[in-house]
């Protein structure tokens, strides 16, 4: 083996896109090479060209993209030039890909058992008598229970983590020397990510295929890889094995992509000091929620749920899809009616409160959703945007209109000119800023966050935070926060809830619940962070939260 | 992308006066950079052009012809198409040029009415049902589904027995004709926009359900229906001209596209200029409009 050709070896590839008479040059002079058996990692931001290169590497390149010079070799065979009908042959056999979205990845009308077939089929190059007995056989091996039912399921019928795994079974299908797994699990929750990506790397390990992760999130490739390529604007900036990266990266961009990812961030809540008398700005008492299925059956989302958020304060609630947080922010909000106990605000009972009894107190609380994309009306500009909640009110007109958008343009750190674009000439960071901006404008006291930062990329995570913690400082804001992610909710949060079905698991102080975490749940949850263990340093958060002495400390224990 | 980059480069050498005379842009301003770069595209352009000509024949007929068009000459009856007679004649004389462009009156505004009729029912329709939903929306969509199961034209002719001859009875019954695609549209848009985050914000930053309506549901649902509405104007003029050939529209001697193609029809062997250049006319016209449709469905905004 060791003195094998390498699997796969990329010699200064350069790809360019050309559209319109201009072109754009995706990949610049890339080279590396994998070998068997070994996981590679190449983590990069939206935009850095890794996704070419993985479908440059599939020989998945759309008409408008060509491969200018260098060189791609798999197997010691040159297919940098491959025709189709090479590729065709190559596809599956030799190269597998476990694509990035779980839930479009899938022919919805199709049953997997089929699907998988298919990939069979297609490796085979002919109907052979065993197929069903290799699907079968296939999904045991991804890990999913009962295949003979799960066979004839459609993919509406399972999860997202299921239906990775059946992508996972695909990709396998043509027993395939290398797999590309682009962004692979970036769509799912983080204990089904952790036991996805085990389940793979195992796999992967057993029957000695090469594997490269493409992935924005470092944390994700420096547990995974042997090998991490970090690449920015077409070009490999570094590379090498992920504690010598991570411990003493020499490249400026890749010190800048460890600082911004909230796993390895240096980031803490800002100080937090409730004043003695001080009550509640919003306290849920034994909220339960429970929704009416069909005939009699109930669905309980919600159950004895119980906090306070006090002004200046950040409280996250912390849980996987179907935990029941976001239900929680919407009885908070009033747009839900809890089934079972009280919502106060400001000391007031706002339970069962109708829109228009609700109204006046929406000046105090606001909103900010989790899809920028989705957030921002795309006919209206981003200055009719922001102002829309001073309009609706009816609060300001004309001249001073304008005055209050220019501060809050500069409030959110956006120029002043963007007031006239349209969202969709703008980045997602960029619309998280103009909807934070709009829930800015009514001057509020606290800010409901829903997975404010979950559509961004890591790096773009890290700027919105900042910007959330520099608004908390500067205007007292209270912020009641959703996450899946627990690196983001350490980062911010003084107060944690994390639910679990709809209950609450474990509640207090964060420094308490990440460093001393009581529930078997919370350890679990913890433990499946990706990027956890990887540098001593990322433990400091979960020992020491918010309080600045102890940050300190913790990083004499790093050095 | 390259739109981006341009006003990334821009932006620092004007930001500095921008911070300080930044006021938003006016609706014309807006209106023009939407425009603009269609203008560019000559297929567009060419469309545009015969559409304006028609909605000119139909305002001020007199700018664009001025021969008269009911002004006989039986000399020159039957004459093909030449310089004195651009489209040729017909068979009492009467310049068919003129003609065509003086029916665009009837036609257009036949059109223009029953477009409007489909899209006010259309739209009011949509929403009532996209917003009440329950109850109301299953009575009103079964209402429109009966309506969509008859064809069109037979609607039409059976409302144009009912109420009348000429060419507003012709107009109204080809414009209940469309509504049902109107409101099925409509309410789809509305159904769907009703459920997107930026409405939710918008109620949540204290937005009345009228305000989020006009403001957010009906811009943003607008699209399709637009799009639907000049498809539909071809559609109508096609529609008004078919049933003033069968007899029911405008009387003679009155020039309308459809009495003119059906005037033809008896000299088809021997003048077939007298049914086929108003024809080839209608077709342009009817073509433009739809490419102009399909040019804005392409391009939002």
């Amino acid at each position: 083996m060791s003195t094998a050709l390498p699997l796969l070896e990329v010699q200064d590839l350069h790809v360019t896109y050309r559209a319109g008479g201009q072109a754009t040059a995706a990949v610049r002079g890339v080279s590396f090479s994998l070998a068997r058996g070994e996981t590679l990692a190449i983590v990069g931001e939206s935009g850095s060209g890794k996704s070419t290169l993985a479908n440059a590497l599939l020989g998945l390149l759309p008409g408008a993209a060509r491969i200018d010079s260098g060189r791609v070799r798999l197997e010691g065979d040159d297919v940098t030039r491959a025709s189709e009908r090479q590729w065709q042959n190559l596809r599956g056999r030799s190269v597998g890909l476990v694509p990035q979205d779980p839930m479009v990845g899938l022919n919805p009308t199709v049953q997997v058992g089929r699907q998988i077939g298919e990939a069979l089929i297609q490796a085979q190059g002919r109907r052979y008598p065993g197929v069903d007995a290799d699907v079968l056989e296939l999904l045991e091996q991804v890990g999913i229970d009962q295949p003979p039912l799960r066979a004839r399921q459609y993919p509406h019928e399972l999860s997202g983590g299921m239906r990775q795994r059946v992508l996972i079974a695909i990709a396998l299908a043509g027993n395939p020397r290398l797999i590309i797994a682009d962004e692979p699990t970036s769509a799912l929750d983080v204990t089904v990510q952790r036991k996805i990506l085990d389940h793979l790397q195992r796999l992967v390990a057993e029957r000695g295929i090469s594997l490269l992760i493409i992935t924005h999130d470092l944390a994700v490739a420096a547990d995974r890889a042997d090998r991490l390529l970090v690449m920015k604007a077409g070009q490999l900036v570094e590379q090498g094995p992920p504690a010598q990266l991570l411990a003493q990266p020499r490249h400026a961009y890749t010190r800048a992509l460890l600082a911004a990812a909230p796993a390895f961030g240096q980031r803490t809540p800002p100080p937090f000091r409730a004043a003695a008398d001080s009550a509640p700005l919003l306290a849920l008492e034994g909220v339960g929620k429970a929704f009416q299925l069909s005939g009699q059956e109930r669905f309980q989302a919600l159950r004895d749920v119980s906090l306070e958020v006090y002004a200046g304060q950040t409280l996250a609630i912390v849980g996987e899809s179907g935990s029941g947080k976001s239900t929680t922010l919407r009885i908070a909000l009033g747009l839900e009616q809890p089934s079972a106990g009280r919502v106060f605000f400001a000391g007031r009972d706002v339970t069962g409160l109708g829109w228009r009894q609700f109204r006046p107190l929406r000046q105090r609380v606001q909103l900010v959703q989790q899809n920028p994309f989705a957030a921002l009306d795309p006919r209206m500009s981003i200055f009719e945007s922001v102002v829309e909640p001073l309009v609706s009110f009816g609060l300001m007109k004309g001249r001073a209109l304008e005055q209050e958008a220019r501060q809050l343009m500069e409030r959110v750190q956006l120029p002043v000119s963007y007031l006239d674009r349209l969202p969709r000439e703008l980045s997602g960071g960029q619309r998280q800023r103009v909807a934070i901006a709009r829930a800015l404008a009514l001057k509020p006291e606290l800010l409901l966050l829903d997975e404010p930062v979950s559509a961004l990329d890591v790096s773009v995570q890290a700027q919105i935070l900042d910007l959330l913690a520099q608004l908390q400082q500067e205007l007292g804001l209270a912020y009641l926060l959703v996450s899946h992610d627990l690196a983001v909710v350490a980062s911010v949060a003084h107060q944690v809830v994390v639910l679990r079905q709809g209950e609450v698991v474990e509640q207090g102080a964060a420094a308490q619940v990440f460093g001393a975490p009581q529930s078997a749940y919370t350890q679990e949850l913890l433990a499946a962070m990706p990027g956890r263990g990887r540098l001593s340093g990322t433990v400091r958060f979960f020992v020491c939260g918010p309080l600045t002495a102890c940050r300190q400390a913790g990083r004499a224990v790093t050095r | 992308m390259p739109f981006s980059t341009v006003l990334d480069h821009a932006a620092p050498a004007s930001s500095v006066a921008f911070e300080h005379v930044w006021r938003p842009r006016s609706r014309w301003q807006r209106v023009w950079l939407a425009v603009a770069p269609l203008l560019r595209k000559p297929g567009f352009v060419l469309a545009l052009a015969i559409v304006v000509f028609a909605l000119l024949a139909a305002l001020a007929p007199g700018w664009l012809a001025h021969a008269d068009p009911y002004a006989t000459a039986p000399l020159a009856k039957l004459a093909s198409p030449g310089a004195a007679h651009w489209f040729g004649t017909d068979e009492l004389g009467r310049d068919l040029y003129t003609r065509v462009v003086y029916g665009a009156r009837l036609s257009v505004t036949a059109a223009l009415l029953a477009v409007g009729i489909a899209l006010v029912g259309g739209l009011g329709l949509g929403i009532v049902a996209g917003f009440a939903g329950g109850r109301l929306d299953t009575v009103l969509m079964r209402v429109i589904d009966v309506m969509l199961a008859l064809p069109g034209l037979l609607l039409a002719l059976a409302i144009v027995t009912a109420i009348g001859f000429g060419t507003v009875p012709v107009a109204i019954a080809v414009g209940v004709g469309i509504v049902p695609g109107f409101a099925r549209t409509t309410r789809a848009e509305v159904l769907r926009i009703k459920t997107l985050p930026y409405v939710e914000a918008a109620r949540l930053g204290g937005a009345s359900w009228t305000r989020t309506l006009v403001r957010h549901v009906l811009p943003n649902a607008w699209g399709p229906v637009a799009v639907l509405a000049t498809l539909d104007f071809g559609a109508a003029i096609l529609a008004t001209a078919g049933l003033s050939f069968l007899g029911f529209g405008a009387a003679p001697p009155a020039a309308e596209w459809g009495t003119l193609i059906a005037n033809g029809r008896v000299f088809l062997m021997t003048a077939p200029w007298v049914s086929l250049l108003p024809g080839l006319f209608l077709v342009a016209v009817v073509f433009s409009v739809n490419h102009i449709a399909r040019t804005l469905e392409e391009n939002p905004r």
